[in-house]
């Protein structure tokens, strides 16, 4: 009884702080009852989950595990629940509604990050952990020290994530349905603790199901209204795509004077092709290989393998995950194209600069638009999954913490692995609150601050720490517990250090520079010529010239100001009433631009270098994966080929049966 | 260390059936990995330093790059489909054959 009126509490509370009197939203006013009634559905579903799940909570095993009940086919959904973000899956739509061809290719990437979890990863990680990466990496080498550097490892990753999730989902929820900042980041982290402290792995678990199957539907509805008026044709619907004037625009302002002698057509071809977003190659390279090895390094995508029963089910897991995520990520690109369509990348840049609106508001428009009872349901409903999204995967996170201080720290590190279930699920419920609480407060700190590099990060240090570690540790014989504590170290301290000293900081001369273009207009530029690089190093650093194609000169910039008024200026009573207020989508948007020059400006003037005291970045990728991933591996094979570690060599044999084959002491009849 | 003195994990590591299957899965699994990787790395490099070729106009407007991303999915399928095939139908089998027979396995230590 305690319980349920607990989940009740939780609920009312949620329902109360929800109806802010003067919220502005996405969602009309007059259906906001329709969007609270959506959310509450979803919400309350979750809650019962959560509720059903305590009871089953009886174990040590079922707190981290789910008592390795979970079925392959349920893991994989799970995995798909914990891996689409709201990131992935309204971020992805928005940069392909944004920049075509470039937002695709992002995808790619992460989904390839699974054939690194499959191949190596998953099944061995089944056959050797028991609930935490500790669990693998303290299996033949020092376990004191390695727990405490893998449970490091795992929080810093968590906490990356994590507050790239409560910053993004407060500003997603905000702009959706008009709840304050920090009115949705306490209800995200108090929503996320009723299911992780109550429920623990096996609520966890099936909030991901329901999460990831309401997304796939959500997804597959708005891509059977959004295809067949081309025939369910690819190349139609493609077609459409580069005829579409919206879309030929939005081109024309990303090259700016280069597109001034390109024809419509050759501009909406522009947009099936790569380079609107990502420019620089070798940080593409560099991000994809985060993306690539650092999948596997997720604690929180790791922790899943625990809860099957065997490396059968895990390896089916894996399948079932590649299976869903792919498919979710082909069905993304129609939403992505559909929105630019049908919104247009204006009104979604317009909205929010990162694209995120993309999805939500081309649910809306399919639904019958601003004004239609459907099209305000749908946007709900995926405002609703969105929701759902970011605090199933906090959850996940938070778990993952949780377990690294609950279960290395303090069992096996402070207690020497003597305690009772009773006092382990306790440690691990006090690890969660308090993992909880930090996520919260850090959801708070952050808010305005530009988190989306944190995501890249986070992978950036799973694939340069974690993977390394785990990876040398199944396969290699002469690793060592010096080489992993090193190899962790020094790559997660390199990844670390090269993204603060990176273009992803805030550089307040920079910020200086950019609003005053943007309030007073630039002037030309002249021609640049090519310059050679001096040396390959300086690819990396800003010390030296790196190879630069030559430039065309640059023609003058109106002030945003300016621009405004020229636009204004066009309208009159004659013009349609279509075109007029396309021009007030324009309007608004560059008001938006100087708003924020203006604010940047008295923000930032009295300031001269960033948070590391640089005037300008040293490194010259935004994600530091190229150096800092092989750096962690050859850490990890210097150190161990330095040092000798009897406990390693020993326990070799065993681990490398036993990863292998899944042979238990308790399998063995004697 | 080692919990339970009726297990030889080093003469069950020598035994030839365990070395032949650890030999055939590593060569099948790195075979495959290696695979990946160059086909995935092939699109930043080729979207950075070949873009003309992705540009080209096969179907439609749909261009060989839109092509190439597309097969990405494809191929990351097909490589779980196939490891997981043979994973069932042959690796797990001979890892059972092993485990059943784990006690048996004493070795000359």
């Amino acid at each position: 009884m305690k319980l349920k009126s607990f989940f009740g509490a939780v609920f009312t509370t949620f329902l109360v702080l929800s109806i802010p009197a003067h919220a502005q939203g996405a969602v009309a006013s007059e259906y906001r009852w329709l969007t609270f009634l959506v959310f509450s559905s979803i919400i309350a579903a979750t809650m019962y989950i959560t509720y059903w799940a305590s009871k089953r909570v009886k174990s040590t095993a079922d707190f981290y595990a789910a008592g390795n009940s979970i079925s392959g086919l349920q893991n994989g959904w799970a995995i798909a629940g914990d891996y689409l973000s709201a990131a992935s899956f309204l971020g992805i739509a928005g940069l392909i509604s944004l920049y075509g061809y470039d937002g695709f290719m992002y995808s790619v990437g992460f989904l390839m990050g699974y054939i690194a979890v499959l191949l190596v990863i998953a099944e061995p990680c089944r056959n050797i952990g028991k609930y935490t990466l500790g669990d693998i990496l303290s299996f033949r080498n020092d376990p004191k020290k390695t727990r405490v550097i893998a449970a490091l490892s795992t929080i810093t990753v968590s906490i990356f994530y994590l507050t790239a999730q409560m910053v993004g989902g407060g500003v997603l929820v905000k702009t959706l349905i008009g709840i304050d900042y920090e009115v949705s980041v306490i209800v995200v982290g108090a929503l996320m603790l009723a299911y992780v402290v109550f429920g623990g792995m096996v609520a966890t678990t099936y909030v991901q199901i329901v999460k990831a199957v309401l997304l796939v539907i959500a997804s597959l509805v708005l891509v059977t209204l959004v295809w067949p008026p081309y025939g369910f044709s690819l190349p139609a619907f493609l077609q459409a795509v580069v005829d579409d004037p919206k879309i030929q625009a939005q081109v024309a302002k990303l090259l700016g004077t280069a597109a001034s002698n390109m024809s419509a057509q050759e501009l909406g071809q522009r947009f099936l092709e790569p380079g609107l977003f990502l420019k620089d190659p070798i940080d593409q390279i560099s991000l994809g290989m985060a993306l690539v090895f650092g999948t596997a390094g997720l604690p929180h995508i790791l922790m899943r393998f625990f809860t099957v029963p065997n490396a059968q089910e895990a390896r089916k897991s894996v399948v079932w995950a590649m299976a869903i995520i792919g498919g979710f990520y082909v069905l993304t690109l129609f939403l992505g194209f559909g929105a630019a369509m049908h919104v247009g990348p204006e009104t979604i840049g317009g909205i929010d600069k990162g694209g995120n609106m993309a999805a939500p508001l081309l649910a809306q428009y399919l639904g019958g638009g601003e004004n239609s009872l459907l099209g305000n349901f749908m946007l709900a409903f995926v405002a609703a999954v969105a929701f759902a999204t970011i605090v199933a995967v906090v959850a996940g996170l938070v778990l993952a913490s949780a377990s690294a201080i609950a279960h290395d720290l303090y069992v096996n590190v402070i207690k020497n692995g003597n305690a009772s279930q009773q006092q382990q699920i306790k440690a691990a419920r006090i690890a969660s609150i308090g993992v909880g609480i930090v996520a919260i407060v850090i959801g708070m700190l952050a808010k305005g601050q530009n988190v989306a590099h944190l995501v890249g990060m986070a992978f950036a240090v799973a694939a340069s720490s974690n993977l390394p570690a785990i990876f040398l540790t199944l396969y290699w014989k002469k690793c060592n517990t010096t080489g992993v504590v090193m190899g962790m170290l020094i790559g997660a301290g390199s990844a670390i250090l090269l993204v603060l000293i990176s273009p992803n900081m805030t550089y307040p001369q920079k910020m200086v520079a950019d609003a005053k273009i943007v309030l007073e207009g630039a002037t030309g530029k002249p021609a640049i010529e090519a310059k050679p690089s001096e040396g390959i190093i300086c690819e990396f650093f800003t010390f030296c010239q790196k190879a630069e194609p030559a430039k065309p000169a640059l023609a003058a910039l109106d002030s945003l100001p300016l621009q405004i008024i020229l636009i204004a200026s066009a309208i009159d009573h004659d013009t349609p009433i279509e075109e007029s207020k396309q021009a007030q989508i324009k309007i608004d948007a560059l008001e938006k631009q100087i708003a924020k020059a203006k604010a940047d400006l008295t923000l930032f003037s009295g300031q001269k270098t960033s948070m590391m005291g640089l005037e300008k970045p040293l490194f010259r990728l935004k994600n530091p994966g190229i150096i800092s991933i092989p750096l962690g591996f050859l850490m990890v094979i210097l150190f161990s080929l330095l040092t000798r570690d009897k406990r390693s060599e020993k326990l070799w044999e065993e681990l490398y049966v036993r990863q292998n084959t899944g042979l238990h002491v308790e399998d063995v009849s004697h | 260390m080692i919990k339970n003195n009726n297990i030889h994990w080093q003469a069950i590591e020598a035994d030839p059936r365990f070395q032949a299957l650890h030999r055939d899965k590593n060569r099948f699994l790195w075979r495959m990995m290696l695979f990946a990787l160059i086909y995935f790395f092939c699109l930043p490099i080729a979207t950075a330093y070949f873009q003309p070729i992705l540009t080209v106009k096969i179907w439609g407007v749909i261009n060989i790059g839109l092509l190439f991303a597309l097969s990405q999915f494809i191929v990351a399928w097909c490589i779980a489909a196939i490891y997981a095939k043979r994973a069932n139908a042959e690796f797990d089998a001979r890892a059972k054959a092993l485990i059943d027979d784990a006690h048996n396995i004493k070795g000359l230590i």
